[in-house]
């Protein structure tokens, strides 16, 4: 090896019965180098890092490791959690291995606890200082007794990184890891992340959020099918940063992205499907806004700000305390999903897996759900309707599947997002809420959604989306509310959209441009 | 891929092989296992499993678990009884009387598990305790024998055909005229009218349709339109209805109510519904594999009785069956997944 790469995988294959998850990918990573790794949804990117952490086993290939200390290089067919570990790979998931209940030393040592001279009691005290050891390498503030569960995402996340680095991690490997975190917290991590790369830590930083990899990647692997396509050196200079990710897009993909929103017919209408007046749901929530026919709303604001309770006060599955709804002129309560459903509402939920899909049914099943006691006599199901309902919504979005009785686990983030709409679609609803609607899906199906949202409005479904992505945001929206602290900061029309004055409204700051008309 | 298709076709009838190697090892030990008394008898055997299995095979796919059936049974048995020889009712009357309680029992059960929010298994454990404990109450812990034999006089008025019924009870009458031993008793008839109600909630009707979904994702079906609440209640209302439905046979085949009946029962019941392929976890499961399951338990009871092998021993094997069963089905997904 010319090269000092401390990991390698060579031509690794994995087969499922019916299935090729991994054709052939060769991943190369060199000492102390953040390598970003990325592909569609189901491109692969999971199972390799499966067969690094031993969760998966390989059908072929190998894996390469580098001892730190003498250099020696191990050759492994398969792994497995304990081989990982003693070789100094660790892996941080999107979902963490954390105990709530047990405090942040005791989560660091689970399972290898350090125990007294005696060798049965625990050592708090010695766990907790070594913890505290550990932290403050990181440069976090972490209290080492504080109870996971009262930690936010971003500091649980940062003790998976601690206990990476206090079992000498020299290989780590992160999923996502911006996924779950508030963009202050984006910013902390990043810059541990950084650290640990000046101190000769190697990374696979996996994100289908780009400019993330710009920012911190030296090198950038892309693989598309199970396949490997192309690694790149990552260029930092801002001004061929547009044009780099053109090419990724494209390496992604297979093929040329030349919009990122398809164009929409003006269909804007007059009637007001829906009025919210002085909507209270969550204590202090005071929400007033109308949406019309034919529009997208944008519900523009940071986490907690009270944009998914506003939505599911309007869904019925949260009680509203005050205020007003009016829906198509009649003013509504509804108590409970189904009664929002059976007026034509609808709800895209922020987590697609555990609110909106049942992954564990069938397409078919998935879409007639909210329709069943509609399509059965004397409750038994017209299996006609149920099967061509199915099949319509299939070729109507164009839900890429071998057939209707898939289940929904086995499709990917886009095609599972377009089942939840073909629900909604089959239940005729005439005001969809999508909730972060591209959240952890890919570009290319990205591109889709955005499709199936401006065909909506053109036949004049009302839309409110919310989002906490600046650009689609702006890109979709005919007209912007931003909410902060469970209150309207401010409402902009297509030609004001500014992402500075969306932030400054979202922080709950009137912006300068906007104080004389107040 | 041709290839796969056989192996889920295989996968998914594996529980039928079973059986049928059960039989053929029974056959091969003793041929009278496969005699005509003998499979009239594991049918009647079997019948108040069956019934009992239906109810819980809903339950169990929603997630939850009813642990209040044998209670159910042995309370039917007391007060049926009792409505019969000591208040002198009308026996269907006494009967119809006794499964709509059955059946409140699982509204109540459905009450504190929807409503109060109270975990299944502590719910239905609680109502185990107090049904059994109602059971010895009314019964002052004492059987109340010779149900059938003094069912026609206490309860009847002089009517020929109910009498009928009640003399030769539920449980030896039969569809064709007694031959010798008389063929598919009736407690069999109801049991494969109740399988196929059953197989027909869960595959035709938006019922099973939304108790699958319930099972795989409680939120989620929430948000799809689904009342959640509503259905625990009608699904833990027909747990008790099948229970109570079970009851009557198993009254119908002592002849006497006895409240120190039938403890343990519910597992057994569990065990045939898990034993065919219906995960705890919620979401997975099919009416016919929990027929195989009834019958691989019943024929697995006779058998082991036939080769006189002792009720002790009787718990050890069928302890085996349950952790081989389940083990291979949990191994073998365990190995698909990685």
């Amino acid at each position: 090896m010319a090269e000092d790469y401390v990991l390698e995988l060579e031509h690794i294959r994995k087969e499922y019965p019916g299935v090729i998850a991994l054709k052939d990918v060769t991943l190369q990573l060199r000492r102390g180098e953040i390598l970003g790794l990325i592909g569609e949804n189901g491109a692969g990117k999971s199972t390799l890092i499966k067969c690094c952490s031993g969760a998966v086993i390989p059908t072929s290939g190998k894996i390469k490791v580098k001892k730190e200390k003498d250099g020696e290089v191990k050759e492994f067919a398969r792994m497995t959690p304990q081989l990982a570990a003693e070789n100094g790979i660790a892996i941080i998931y999107q979902e963490f291995n954390n105990v709530g209940e047990l405090s942040a030393a005791e989560n660091m040592f689970l399972g290898r606890p350090i125990l007294k001279k005696n060798g049965i009691v625990i050592d708090r005290k010695a766990m907790e200082a070594e913890a505290a050891k550990a932290f403050e390498q990181l440069n976090i503030k972490i209290d080492p007794r504080a109870l996971v569960k009262n930690l936010s995402v971003g500091y649980q996340q940062m003790i998976e990184i601690a206990k990476a680095i206090q079992q000498n991690a020299q290989v780590l490997i992160m999923d996502e890891p911006s996924a779950p975190l508030t963009t202050n917290e984006v910013e902390s991590m990043f810059k541990v992340v950084e650290l640990l790369k000046s101190r000769g830590v190697s990374i696979i930083y996996i994100s289908h959020r780009l400019e993330e990899i710009f920012r911190l990647s030296d090198r950038i692997e892309v693989i598309r099918d199970g396949e490997y396509v192309d690694t790149l050196i990552t260029d930092k200079d801002p001004a061929t940063i547009p044009h780099q990710v053109d090419d990724l897009i494209k390496l992604m993909v297979g093929r040329e992205m030349t919009q990122k929103y398809p164009p929409r017919k003006p269909c804007i209408r007059d009637d007001v499907v829906i009025e919210l007046q002085h909507v209270y749901g969550n204590g202090d929530q005071d929400v007033s806004f109308q949406v019309h026919a034919g529009e997208v709303l944008g519900l523009g604001g940071l986490v907690g700000a009270g944009r998914t309770e506003i939505a599911e006060v309007i869904f019925g599955s949260k009680p509203k305390e005050k205020g007003k709804i009016i829906f198509m002129g009649k003013e509504i309560n509804p108590k409970a999903p189904r009664a929002a459903i059976d007026h034509g509402i609808a709800l895209l939920p922020e987590d697609r897996k555990k609110h909106g899909a049942l992954l564990t049914n069938s397409i078919k099943n998935n879409i007639s759900m909210p329709i069943y006691e509609r399509i059965s006599k004397a409750s038994v199901i017209d299996s006609k309707v149920e099967k061509t309902t199915a099949e319509k919504y299939r070729e109507d979005i164009q839900i890429k599947c071998p057939s209707i009785h898939q289940l929904v686990k086995n499709l990917s983030g886009g095609n599972q997002q377009k089942v939840i709409l073909a629900k909604w679609l089959a239940a005729n609803s005439k005001l969809i809420i999508f909730d972060e609607p591209t959240r952890g899906i890919d570009v290319g199906a990205k591109f889709e959604i955005y499709k199936l949202i401006n065909d909506l409005v053109e036949q004049g479904v009302a839309v409110l989306m919310i989002s906490s992505e600046m650009e689609e945001l702006i890109g979709m929206s005919d007209r912007i509310i931003v909410l902060a602290e469970n209150k309207v900061m401010g409402e902009l029309q297509k030609e004001e959209f500014n992402s500075d004055t969306i932030m400054s409204y979202a922080s709950g700051v009137i912006p300068d441009s906007k104080k004389e008309a107040v | 891929m041709n290839e796969n298709k056989f192996m889920s076709a295989f996968k998914a009838n594996a529980i039928w092989l079973v059986f049928i190697a059960e039989i053929a090892i029974f056959y091969y030990f003793n041929p009278k296992f496969l005699s005509l008394p003998n499979i009239v008898s594991i049918s009647r055997q079997v019948s108040y499993y069956g019934i009992a299995s239906i109810g819980m095979t809903f339950v169990i796919l929603i997630a939850g678990i009813d642990l209040s059936i044998a209670s159910i049974i042995v309370l039917v048995n007391v007060v049926c009884a009792h409505l019969m020889m000591n208040m002198g009712w009308n026996m269907w009357i006494a009967i119809i009387v006794s499964i709509i309680m059955a059946t409140l029992i699982g509204v109540l059960n459905g009450f504190m598990v929807a409503t109060i929010g109270i975990p299944a298994i502590i719910a239905t454990f609680a109502s185990q305790t107090i049904f059994r404990g109602l059971s010895y109450i009314l019964s002052g812990g004492l059987p109340i024998p010779d149900v059938l034999r003094y069912a026609p006089e206490a309860g009847l008025t002089g009517d020929p055909t109910l009498g009928f019924f009640a003399r030769w009870s539920l449980n030896h009458w039969s569809l064709f005229p007694r031959q010798g031993i008389g063929l598919i008793p009736v407690c069999a008839i109801i049991m494969v009218i109740c399988f196929a109600i059953g197989s027909f909630i869960l595959n035709k009707s938006y019922f099973g349709r939304y108790f699958y979904a319930i099972g795989g994702n409680e939120e989620a079906s929430e948000l799809s339109g689904i009342r959640v609440n509503k259905m625990k209640y009608l699904i833990y209302a027909l747990s008790g209805f099948f229970a109570g439905l079970a009851g009557i046979i198993v009254l119908s085949r002592t002849g006497s109510a006895q409240a120190s009946s039938l403890v343990g029962f519910e597992f057994e019941v569990i065990t045939c519904v898990v034993l065919g392929g219906v995960s705890v976890a919620g979401g997975i499961g099919h009416m016919s594999g929990v027929i195989a399951g009834v019958l691989i338990i019943g024929s697995l009871k006779s058998g082991m009785v036939m080769a006189n092998v002792s009720e002790y021993t009787q718990m050890v094997v069928q302890g085996l069956v349950l952790a081989v069963a389940v083990g291979f089905d949990c191994f073998s997904k365990k190995r698909q997944a990685s």
